[in-house]
């Protein structure tokens, strides 16, 4: 059987989950550098949250507002939501796994997203439809692009530049239909999330002040300062 | 005595072995040889026909040669009804890979998926394994050309050049000698192909019609499988027999020196 040495690196997965807990990043190995959060899909608690991505020529950048919401304690409803997205990040997680080690080498990122909507869509017309939202963003080492899909809960996906998810997302798009360029250093990548991010504080009413920020790149998966939004609220 | 233990796969005999398996290899032995070289710009496969009657209607191009995917096609010894389901199985996982992944199916994944199939007949369910041994070449993005070989105990191995079915211990240890690792293309795999077959089958002089020569090349971001036509095989038959002329010529040449040096 032959290896490709060069991904014979450690296998390192893990789900963080975010406070709020109903949406998580997940990362894979470092190699493969792919990134995938979810958000639940029912209408009233979509809206409400803000997961923005976007591509540029080496690296994704990804943001998720890291709020609790009171939602998920009004509604005890939403807690099967929220097990929909745990379970599917990390069902989807470890099948990319599994991947790498029946074989040796990892899927690349436009596998895996074609896996993972495939499996969204064969469930969807099941008894336990998937209700997420998804941003898969990674490297391909082999194509030497990052990549940027979106994803429904209904199984459509489609390769963007940029994405917001929410009702936050959607102020956000026209700060990137303006500002983004594919060949933004990653310090001009953080510049533009951090103006995404503080229009959403100015435009949006509920109060999302904080986000998670994390780049991923042929060096694997990053880590980036927190962006605690600045400027005057809606 | 061994006869207790052949008669269902699932046993072992005490000496270990299977019997079931080894006799399918047994049957493969007697089957249309196959022969696979691996060159550096492509793959040549080549293969024995042994169905030439001439009342045959020939509405598949190669008996032996079977093109699985986009990027891979394969070459069967044996039971031709057991390659028939195999083949169509591999069709089916080929697929089903790209219907889940979007991208067509690494070539050594198709086989192991194969491979464990034919392993759960030499295990479980009280059925014979399947009487065919299969040569596989492919192209994938991640390895390139590679040339697999699998038999009815589902093992498998790549291979840069090997042969199943009559006469193949022969044709591996003429190819041993012959095949130059990462020197030979894919006109000198053709015709080394060609050589060996004329040395192990029964036959005095190689016929195009007895045999079967398929090509796999990338060009272009684009794999083309091609099954020889008779036409061309008959040119590189010619060419081979020109070879082989002029090699003979040479050791005559070399084999008289004595009568022409001057004596002390």
């Amino acid at each position: 059987m032959k290896f490709n040495t060069i991904f014979s690196c450690r296998v390192n997965v893990s789900v963080v989950y975010s406070p709020a807990s109903h949406r998580e990043f997940g990362h894979y190995s470092p190699s493969l550098s792919f990134h995938l959060s979810c958000t639940p899909s029912r209408a009233a608690d979509m809206d409400l949250q803000c997961l923005i991505g976007m591509k540029f020529n080496d690296f994704v950048l990804m943001a998720t507002d890291m709020s609790q919401l009171q939602r998920i304690m009004v509604q005890k409803s939403v807690a099967g939501e929220a097990g929909d997205t745990t379970q599917f990040a990390e069902y989807i997680a470890k099948n990319i796994q599994l991947y790498k080690m029946r074989n040796g080498y990892e899927l690349s990122p436009s596998a895996a997203v074609h896996f993972t909507r495939h499996t969204l869509a064969t469930h969807l017309r099941s008894r336990e439809p998937y209700t997420v939202n998804l941003l898969m963003g990674g490297y391909d080492p082999k194509t030497e692009a990052a990549e940027l899909f979106y994803m429904d809960f209904l199984g459509a996906s489609v390769p963007v530049n940029f994405y917001g998810f929410g009702y936050g997302g959607m102020f956000t798009l026209s700060i990137t239909d303006r500002e983004y360029r594919p060949d933004m250093t990653e310090d001009e990548a953080y510049e533009l999330m951090k103006k995404c991010i503080s229009e959403v504080k100015r435009r949006f009413i509920v109060n999302l002040p904080k986000f998670r920020v994390r780049l991923i790149s042929k060096d694997g998966l990053k880590d980036l300062p927190v962006i605690v939004a600045e400027g005057e609220a809606a | 005595m061994a006869r207790r233990y052949d008669s269902k796969t699932t046993i072992f005999s005490p000496e270990g072995r299977l019997y079931q398996v080894e006799y399918a290899m047994e049957a493969i032995g007697h089957a249309g040889t196959c022969l696979g070289i691996l060159a550096k710009d492509g793959i040549v496969l080549a293969a024995e026909k042994r169905n030439t009657n001439k009342l045959l209607d020939d509405v598949f191009l190669s008996d032996k040669i079977y093109k699985i995917d986009e990027d891979m096609a394969c070459c069967v010894a044996g039971i031709t009804s057991d390659a028939n389901v195999l083949t169509n199985e591999l069709r089916a996982i080929a697929q089903r890979h790209t219907l889940q992944f979007g991208e067509p199916i690494p070539c050594e994944q198709l086989i192991m998926r194969l491979c464990d199939i034919k392993q759960a007949y030499t295990q479980t369910g009280g059925k014979r394994p399947f009487g065919v041994s299969i040569l596989y070449m492919g192209w994938d993005n991640r390895h390139g050309y590679q040339l697999y070989q699998s038999d009815p105990s589902g093992n498998y191995s790549g291979w840069k050049a090997t042969c199943i079915g009559n006469s193949s211990t022969a044709a591996v240890s003429i190819l041993k000698q012959e095949y130059k690792v990462g020197e030979t293309d894919l006109h000198e795999a053709l015709l080394l192909a060609l050589k060996v077959m004329s040395k192990t089958l029964d036959m005095t002089k190689l016929n195009a019609e007895k045999l079967e020569l398929a090509t796999l090349v990338r060009k272009a971001e684009h794999t083309e499988i091609i099954v020889k036509p008779v036409e061309e095989v008959k040119k590189l038959i010619k060419e081979h027999e020109e070879r082989e002329a002029a090699a003979e010529a040479s050791k005559q040449d070399k084999s008289t020196p004595s009568t022409s040096k001057p004596k002390a």
